[in-house]
């Protein structure tokens, strides 16, 4: 990593200055501060600089004067990341997209959007919502993450059941390659002659350059939504549940799960009407036409009973519905009611594992000593234990590391997979090697190469940097800069 | 080995600021959720400016990680504590404890220039604790608006070069009631019809001079509603602006006085229609935990303060209520939707009322950017939040903006006589006060039942709304 001295900054910073505006560039330390993690507390790395440009020429000019310089950058959306994918690991600059958050055309007629990436997911919704239309891809943190930062994460969320995840949704983009180019990457139709670079770019976790403009499909809000919620007295009914309504041809729109410990974080956080005493509860949803609803609601209910469930019903209408998903979509920020941090991790397996994944999950963070909170998209098979820990209490980040690196594991060795949708950003990409082969990561390298050939744009990310986690690619293993200012240390 | 990334606190011991607890730090998750709903974050789209981010810093700077340098003091004192942020936390972080810990370290440590001291020291105390003195300034403001100076102060443009923030104040100067409005309040107001109880009401100090029409008309509506309102004349202020202004000492002060008077009342409840004043009163008990002589009283006083909307809210309004035929929009006070949690009741209360139209508000709770002193210390942001609140007023077509607090009625008034609207801004009370007044003016059946009246769209308790 190049150190700057204070002069280069200085002149720097004035540069940076004239390509965006003075108010434009943060370079305090206090203020770089904050800009130090994202959503995941465990790993923090501090930028150079900080920049808030406004269109798609500056982050080109700022992408430019970093390859000048030799220095590396990075897209942040809004830092709800998980997996610390928008830090700067190697110092350098930030690019911030918070100030590119305009809608520029709504095309309703045609059912697509053209958005800038800083755009608040769900403040997409709200501008088509009193037209009758939607933006499908739901994450948890919609009313606060970035269309950017989802595009960047191929994002799913509970939706994603029936509605895929955000590559379904990305008609074109346009990018500001790390050289500093602009392109645009598939178009305004849904059939694009070539390669389907949008696909590519779409989960490539800001490795690939910057997206500076989407073209996003919109949807028809459905005809008809209903919400089930289904309590159970042992997990294992619950899951049992999860598979027969899968098995018996159902298609919600979301399957989800809440455990008991999840239960009490977000009942303490806004009393949303999940009964405290359950072992965990499903939450089910239907949508689309309103012929055929009724029995579709019937037979999910039939299928969480046969499965033992002790209570099954139906929201009476919107504010309970909305209050369910309130209380599902804040609960990985409710574990700050019962701890001071968590780390949550986002492990994919066949569906049909779920029971004994379960069971194995809340055996392994025992052993260590620590608690487990279970909130996840269970239709999918797409897990999130939470661990929840004390950064203050001395080696219990260490116990919360290891205990997480065994879930990995296990969910590669059941056939599963190490991420659904936060990414392998910093902190997974050790875990790699558990899935792919060093072929198949030699591969990965190589298309990386060709949008990224400097690997100025955020590096540290994705590939192991270790030899021995598997590492054949042309970049060898060198000691992280942060390793090396004392603040990480490799298990 | 494990990445031992995550901050250790250089100091020991738990996390304080100027002598208070700022532990609620540890509760922040740092999930993000709370970013789009703070106003300076989405005006200015930078972290150190958003819940998370001060949180952070507040936390840096108890851990000794940081020091109050001229940066971190310029984003703290850019917080509105509009308390939006807590609406919304799902990890439930008490923020306005912590930003108040926050500017009273700020304080401390940098009690600003003299002619500021001077400044706080006229206004926050010798103004707000000797109502004759208050009451004198009016009358001179108020012989200043009738001569007509005002008029040509504001045409002539000479206000833009008062120095500092003086031109803020004179922009936001109400028209200073006639000395009949600005009398004290009779000690004793009886009940009309069966007695439910007996309150007390609060009658501010700045409120009680600048808004006593308020005031008269809250007693007015609760003696309507059978409550029999004590008025104790020795109350003086409640200590709510010294504490946000990071005037800790006083605050508390103030706090154990007001104790005093108001368990002297002997009332069921405390009634208030003021935000600010509201929200710190029932915080009465955190506020004097560490006072052994005070502490337990503190809790009781602070279980029994009410909001009027609240207080009226609870129940179906002792009718009969005349027809007011208007069509309004409410804007939600933040210490009374965030510091208060009271979203509903206001709005039931509207519904009561025959021929009254609510049209929805957007970002109806979001800060106007008058925050108590807010906009005379931070008048670009606050400028820029009440751009944004007007043009969304402004929308709606309302005839006049329905509120429940002092501070957002000078503000937003400014904010509309600024836009060319002659839009009027009241209080929930004169509307309350005028329908009661319109009875028996008509013939219009009292219509008691509850409308629904939708909240408008980003209402914060829609908070992560699924889309279809
Ligand atoms: C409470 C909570 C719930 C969550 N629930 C879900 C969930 O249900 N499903 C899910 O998938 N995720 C979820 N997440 C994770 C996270 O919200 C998503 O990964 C989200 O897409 C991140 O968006 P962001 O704007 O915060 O991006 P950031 O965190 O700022 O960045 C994430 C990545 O995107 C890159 N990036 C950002 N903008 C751009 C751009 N314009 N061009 C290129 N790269 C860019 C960054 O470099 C980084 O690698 C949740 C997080 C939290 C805190
Ligand atoms: S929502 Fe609460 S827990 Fe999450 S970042 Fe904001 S303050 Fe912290
Ligand atoms: S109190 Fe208001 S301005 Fe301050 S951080 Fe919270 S939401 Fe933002």
């Amino acid at each position: 990593m190049a150190t700057l001295t204070d002069s280069r900054k200085r002149e720097l910073r004035r540069e940076l200055e004239t390509v965006v505006s003075p108010g434009a560039v943060l370079s305090d330390p206090d203020e770089l501060l904050v800009y130090e993690s994202d959503g995941l507390t465990l790993f923090r790395a501090l930028a150079d600089f900080v920049v808030f440009p406004t269109s798609a020429e500056q982050v080109a000019a700022i992408v430019k004067l970093a390859n000048r310089e030799s220095l590396p950058f990075v897209a942040r959306g809004a830092g709800t990341g998980l997996s610390g994918g928008c830090l700067p690991a190697e110092g350098g600059i930030v690019i911030s997209l918070m100030r590119m958050n305009r809608i520029l055309e709504i095309d309703y007629d045609n059912l697509l959007a053209v958005v800038e990436p800083g755009l608040v997911n769900l403040h997409l919704s709200w501008a088509v919502g009193p037209r009758g239309y939607y933006y499908a891809p739901d994450p948890s943190s919609q009313q606060a993450c970035t269309i950017g930062g989802n595009i960047a994460n191929n994002s799913g969320g509970p939706h994603t059941l029936k509605y895929g995840v955000t590559v379904n949704h990305i008609l074109g983009l346009e990018v500001v390659m790390p050289d500093g180019e602009i392109v645009w990457l598939g178009g305004k139709t849904r059939e694009s002659q070539g390669y389907d670079l949008t696909g590519v770019f779409v989960g490539s976790e800001g490795t690939f350059g910057i997206a500076t403009k989407a073209i996003v499909r919109i949807l028809r809000k459905p005809q008809a939504v209903k919400t089930v919620l289904a309590v159970f007295e042992r997990i294992e009914q619950a899951s049992g549940a999860v598979s027969a309504i899968i098995a018996r041809g159902l298609v919600p729109a979301a399957v989800e799960m809440i455990d008991h410990l999840t239960i009490q974080a977000v009942e303490d956080a806004f009393g949303c009407g999940y009964p405290r005493d359950a072992a965990a509860a499903l939450l089910v949803e239907l949508d689309g036409l309103t012929v055929g609803m009724e029995a579709q609601a019937e037979r999910i209910s039939e299928a969480c009973r046969d499965n033992g469930a002790r209570e099954v019903r139906t929201a009476r209408d919107e504010a309970e519905r909305q209050l369910l998903w309130k209380g599902r979509k804040s609960a990985f920020g409710a574990y700050g009611r019962i701890s001071p941090a968590y780390m949550v991790m986002d492990g994919v397996i066949p569906r049909t594992k779920l029971p004994y994944v379960l069971g194995r999950v809340n055996e392994i963070v025992a052993t260590h000593g620590l608690r487990v909170g279970n909130v996840f998209h269970a239709g999918d098979g797409n897990l999130h234990p939470n661990i929840l820990y004390d950064p203050r209490t001395p080696g219990e980040e260490a116990r919360v590391v290891a205990a997480g690196a065994e879930i990995m594991k296990l969910c590669a060795a059941v056939g599963g997979s190490i991420s659904g949708e936060h990414g392998i950003g910093l902190e997974k990409t050790d875990f790699m090697p558990f899935i792919f082969s060093a072929t198949d990561l030699t591969f990965m390298q190589r298309l990386k190469s060709a949008f990224n050939p400097t690997g100025r744009c955020n590096p540290g990310k994705v590939f192991p940097t270790r030899k021995s986690c598997g590492e054949a690619g042309p970049v060898a293993y060198r000691p992280h800069p942060i390793e090396e200012k004392g603040l990480a240390q490799r298990f | 080995m494990a990445p031992t990334m995550a901050e250790q606190p250089t100091r020991h011991g738990p996390l304080e600021l100027h002598g208070l607890s700022v532990e609620g730090v540890n509760q922040c998750v740092h999930c993000g959720l709370c970013l789009a709903y703070c106003p300076t974050f989405s005006e200015l789209g930078t972290e150190m400016d958003s819940p998370r981010g001060r949180i952070h810093m507040i936390k840096s700077l108890a851990a000794g990680r940081i020091a109050l340098s001229d940066s971190v003091v310029e984003h703290l004192s850019l917080c509105l504590d509009c308390r939006a942020c807590e609406t919304v936390c799902p990890a439930g972080v008490p923020y306005g404890r912590l930003i108040e810990a926050a500017k009273a370290e700020i304080e401390r440590q940098r009690p600003g220039r003299p002619l500021r001291r001077l400044l706080r020291r006229l206004s926050l105390r010798l103004l707000l604790e000797h109502p004759a003195l208050l009451r004198l300034a009016a009358a001179s403001l108020r012989v200043y608006q009738i001569v007509g100076l005002q008029g040509l102060v504001r045409r002539s443009g000479i206000a833009r070069l008062l120095p500092g923030t003086l031109p803020a104040w004179e922009a936001l100067l109400p028209p200073i009631p006639g000395a009949s409005e600005r009398a004290p309040l009779p000690p004793l107001i009886p009940a009309e019809g069966r007695k439910r109880a007996r309150v007390a009401l609060l009658t501010g100090c700045v409120q009680a001079v600048v808004f006593g029409a308020h005031n008269r008309a809250t007693a007015r509506i609760l003696a309507k509603n059978g409550y029999e309102v004590a008025v104790p004349p020795e109350q003086g202020c409640c200590g709510a602006l010294n504490a946000h202004g990071g005037d800790h000492e006083r605050a508390v002060d103030m706090a154990r006085r007001a104790i005093d008077v108001f368990e002297r009342a002997g009332v069921d409840a405390v009634v208030v229609n003021t935000s600010g004043c509201g929200a710190h009163m029932k915080n009465y008990g955190l506020l004097l935990a560490n006072d052994p002589a005070y502490a337990e009283r503190a809790m009781r006083l602070a279980r029994s303060v009410r909001d009027i909307s609240e207080f009226l809210g609870r129940e179906p309004l002792r009718g009969p209520l005349g027809p007011v035929p208007m069509t309004v929009t409410y804007h939600d006070p933040c210490h009374v939707v965030h510091g208060q949690k009271i979203r509903t009741e206001p709005r039931k209360l509207l519904a009561q009322i025959p021929g009254l139209k609510v049209v929805e508000l957007q970002e109806s709770d979001w800060c106007c950017g008058s925050a108590g002193i807010y906009n005379l210390t931070q008048p670009e942001m606050a400028t820029r939040l009440l751009h944004r609140k007007v043009n969304h007023i402004l929308a709606t077509g309302a005839e006049a903006v329905v509120t429940a607090n002092p501070g957002c009625i000078l503000q937003i008034q400014a904010g509309l006589r600024a836009h060319g609207s002659e839009v009027p801004v009241l209080h929930i009370v004169e509307v309350l006060d005028r329908a009661y007044k319109s009875e028996g003016a008509s013939t219009a059946p009292s219509e008691t039942s509850p409308r629904s009246i939708a909240p408008a769209k980003p209402a914060l308790d829609r908070a992560g709304d699924v889309a279809p």
